[in-house]
């Protein structure tokens, strides 16, 4: 790759690299000005380049001491002042009078956000992206409230990050890390990046410059800003992208960004570092998105998601989209409420819409965003149209709770073909259709997604009355265990529920067939008051589901009486199946 | 069945009027004084004081007053297996802040006549607040509605409680003694006298009529507290209900509390001009014609 164009920034030249046209005179084309980082050159951008260069007049440069780019002759030289009046003049040189969009990636991001809350380049920036970079004062201030706050979960935190930064401390070393890149490192580089990154990179031509030289930048900045912030805002768009594999950076380094860039839009995906490597599509598409929402002022859908997302910031769900069917009530309902207070956005399905709305109402009052839709997912079509929508409007879900069911009891021989119709489309048919629908979702997007199914004791636990509905949820477990197995290597986490006996709605719709109607209103209020004594409450049915996620469990037992049916049926099966014998319905 | 609500003169019903309307102006007047940092016992302190200023003689219950997460009953507070007496119940120790809501709950007698209310707020915004007091209002129609059909009181709590359920909300009414959604209240003797013995912030002459009621009701069929349980299960007593359906959702609760008359044939509220209804009414969430129930 060779430039375009050399700029002079005091008595550095800067290697200038363009994709596409310049704007001609009162032409509309947004200027794009792309930021490498550390041990890189402008080359790094060049897919993301070219991809950009189809809407936007693209910009990179080669950062000083990097590329084509002069190398100072001293560490101070490297000061983020510096590098701000270098991004300055380049900005100057190639789009003159008009504000231009940042994107930028690791050091180029932290120079970049240098540029954003100073006063150098104001006016000139119209929005920015920034991928894996704090600004070192943020990252100052962020580090100082957690050692003042002290609580065991901050400095954990801390510990965390300092684990993922242990090569600022080696690139303090005299001689040893400029020498590494001399001495055989440059050569290695892509083999490493493919090893820890999983993407394959082309050897940059400059590779040992780049990272000798660039070890200066941490000379120069991290030690006075980190531990001597200032406080530095700004009010122009930003939007962060959080590759979540990214090795050098733990999530939560961005939980305060909103207190200092409140004009925030924030977007993770399952990748590593160098995302514009690994995803260069991705990239071009996300800030192109961002910079046409910024020029025209038209909020796409994903974007008014990112923007839920970064006011969720700090909480452990923010970001994820989680759908819940049959979340109108019961614990599907208190479900859908705790991912919510948790900060994910959610989507409510249940056959009943006033039902879905309200949870849907209290799940904003929560501080998410929530949607409501009405779904019977026994029905094939409008299992399908569900997910459509949710994959057209929202994207692919990162959780998808299958949790509605319908009950049953009575005599085998009492129930009929559209009793088992009934049941195992909703039971059944409903977890197989969530599960493939929005599963193959998450293949689509690279998601590290996951199903839990919502069975039930019943799936191990035999009984003379439960025929219908315990063979409907033992079909579930099943489906669990082999789905599991097909996508361990995939990312997606497969989790089958098994609530014992809950005090919910379902014991009061349950159908017992083969009775007259006032028995079976007696045989409800019967069950019903079995399951209130029990009280197995909602919230402590959501908490499990909660924890089969966050624990990628397989399978969840709630209640002792879910615990004891499934040793008693490993350990005693003819014994349990011997109590299934008895007339416990009755 | 006794009728004591037959008893009750136009006359006495403005008695009991004037005083829950003093009661309330009570809550109206503390709530405007709560300052961040107060306890729930200066709170208290602050209504019994008012209270007593204004020539208040006897107590149903000396004032309550719960803060934060207290208004939920969440904790402590709403533990239940003392049949809901536990000393958590009282006004604690718990600081007021900004954005976190209040109830107050008092219940002064005035020459013979109770008043029993609840009353919540908030020391700024609390949108969940809002939308449970909002949601209340269903509730106060839906008790008068059934009431004023005679349908069961048990079958009227229930029905309260499949609102909650349908609401989202927990029926935390249920963490009071005795699960209690609504009581009786009686009108007392005027003995002329300036104050009267109260044992656990309860005024005892009240009690003992709640109690003489709980006999009495005993023999004919009735229960002076009316909950979901099978010893509601009789149609609505001629007298005065106060009731108090008390919401929680997280970690905000909210409530109103008011005096319900019940005659032979009917059932109106003592009072419309509340300040929930007149809350309800600025906010476009109750009709005129709703007044019309009187």
């Amino acid at each position: 790759m060779s430039p375009n164009q050399i700029v002079k920034s005091d008595n550095i030249d800067l290697a200038v690299y363009t994709w596409g046209e310049p704007p001609a005179a009162g032409q509309h084309k947004p200027t794009v000005v792309l930021v490498h980082g550390y041990p890189d050159a402008a080359s790094v951008w060049r897919h993301t380049a070219e991809q950009l260069a189809a809407k936007f007049y693209v910009v990179a440069y080669d950062v000083r001491g990097a590329g084509r780019s002069t190398q100072p002759d001293h560490t101070a030289a490297y000061d983020l002042q510096h590098l701000v009046n270098d991004l300055a003049t380049v900005v100057d040189a190639v789009c003159p009078g008009r504000p231009v969009h940042l994107v930028a990636h690791d050091w180029g991001s932290i120079q970049s956000w240098e540029a954003v809350t100073t006063s150098r380049m104001k006016g000139r920036i119209a929005s920015y992206t920034t991928i894996s970079g704090p600004s070192l004062d943020h990252a100052g201030f962020w580090l100082a409230q957690r050692l003042r706050s002290g609580a065991p979960e901050d400095l954990a935190a801390i510990a965390r990050q300092a684990a993922h930064s242990w090569y600022i401390g080696v690139f303090h070393l005299p001689v040893l890390a400029p020498s590494a890149w001399k001495l055989g490192l440059d050569k290695l580089w892509p083999t490493i990046l493919e090893k820890i990154e999983g993407t394959s990179a082309e050897a940059s031509e400059s590779q040992a410059k780049d990272g000798s030289a660039g070890v200066n930048l941490y000379r120069a900045n991290i030690t006075n800003r980190v531990l001597n912030p200032s406080e530095r805002r700004t009010d122009i768009p930003v939007q962060l992208i959080f590759p979540k594999g990214d090795h050098f950076m733990i999530p939560e380094i961005w939980d305060d960004l909103p207190q200092w860039a409140p004009n925030l839009w924030r977007r993770d995906t399952d990748a590593g570092h160098w995302l514009q490597v690994s995803h260069p599509q991705l990239v071009a598409d996300w800030a192109a998105e961002f910079i046409e929402f910024v020029e025209s002022g038209q909020e796409t859908k994903a974007l008014m998601r990112a923007r839920h997302y970064a006011r969720q910031s700090g909480k452990p769900y923010a970001g994820q989209l989680v759908v819940v069917t049959g979340a109108g009530s019961g614990f599907g309902r208190e479900t859908a409420l705790m991912f919510a207070e948790r900060g994910a956005s959610v989507v409510v399905a249940d056959i009943n819409l006033e039902a879905a709305e309200r949870t849907a109402e209290l799940a904003m009052l929560l501080g998410t965003d929530a949607y409501a839709r009405q779904v019977d997912v026994g029905n094939g079509d409008a299992m399908e149209a569900f997910a459509a929508w949710v994959g057209d409007e929202l994207g692919a879900p990162d959780i998808v709770v299958n949790n509605a069911g319908v009950g049953m009891a009575g005599s085998f021989f009492d129930s009929s073909d559209q009793d088992w119709e009934r049941v195992l489309n909703v039971n059944l048919w409903g977890v197989i259709r969530g599960s493939r629908l929005f599963g193959q979702q998450m293949l689509t997007a690279g998601k590290h997604g996951h199903i839990v199914n919502v069975a039930s004791m019943g799936a191990f636990t035999p009984s003379r009355f439960m025929s219908v509905y315990n063979t409907s949820k033992a079909a579930v477990m099943m489906l669990g265990d082999c789905l599991r197995g097909e996508l361990a290597g995939k990312g997606i986490h497969v989790s089958t529920v098994c609530p014992g006996l809950s005090n919910t709605g379902i014991t009061q719709r349950t159908q017992f067939v083969g009775v007259s109607d006032d028995e079976q209103t007696r045989r409800r209020d019967k069950a019903s008051k079995l399951y209130q004594r029990r009280n197995l409450k909602p919230e402590t049915i959501a908490a499990a589901i909660l924890d089969a996620v966050e624990n990628r469990r397989d399978e969840v037992l709630v209640g002792a009486e879910a615990f004891g049916s499934r040793l008693l049926g490993r350990f005693l099966p003819s014994l349990s199946r011997r109590l299934a014998r008895l007339d416990a319905a009755g | 069945m006794t009728t004591t609500g037959a008893r009750l003169t136009a006359e006495d019903l403005g008695h009991f009027r004037t005083v829950q309307r003093l009661a309330y102006q009570c809550a109206e007047t503390i709530a405007g004084e709560l300052q961040p940092g107060m306890t729930e016992r200066e709170a208290a302190a602050l209504q019994k004081t008012w209270l007593l200023d204004h020539g208040v003689d006897d107590w149903f219950h000396q004032p309550f007053a719960w803060f934060g997460d207290r208004t939920a009953f969440r904790g402590f507070i709403g533990f239940k297996h003392l049949g809901g007496f536990n000393p958590a119940f009282y006004p604690g120790l718990r600081r007021l802040e900004e954005g976190m809501p209040f109830i107050l709950d008092c219940a002064p007698t005035l020459h013979g006549y109770a008043a029993d209310i609840g009353y919540c707020g908030v020391l700024g915004q609390n949108p969940l607040l809002d939308k449970l007091m909002d949601d209340l209002a269903e509730y106060r129609r839906l008790i008068l509605a059934m009431a004023k059909q005679r349908r069961p009181l048990a079958e009227i709590s229930q029905a309260v409680d499949a609102l909650c359920a349908k609401h989202g909300y927990e029926p935390r009414h249920k963490a009071y003694p005795f699960e209690t959604l609504a009581h009786r209240v009686e009108k007392l003797k005027d003995d002329g006298k300036k104050n009267h013995l109260s044992i656990a912030n309860f005024g005892v002459r009240n009690v003992t009529e709640l109690l003489k009621d709980r006999f009495k009701g005993n023999s004919e069929g009735w229960s002076p507290i009316w909950n979901s349980s099978k010893s509601s299960d009789h149609p609505p007593t001629p007298g005065l209900w106060a009731v108090e359906p008390h919401l929680g959702f997280r970690n905000v609760g909210a409530k109103w509390e008011e005096l319900l008359v019940i005659t032979e044939d009917d059932a109106f509220w003592l009072d419309e001009e509340v300040p929930h209804v007149k809350r309800w009414q600025q906010r476009g969430l109750w009709q005129a014609e709703a007044l019309a129930t009187v």
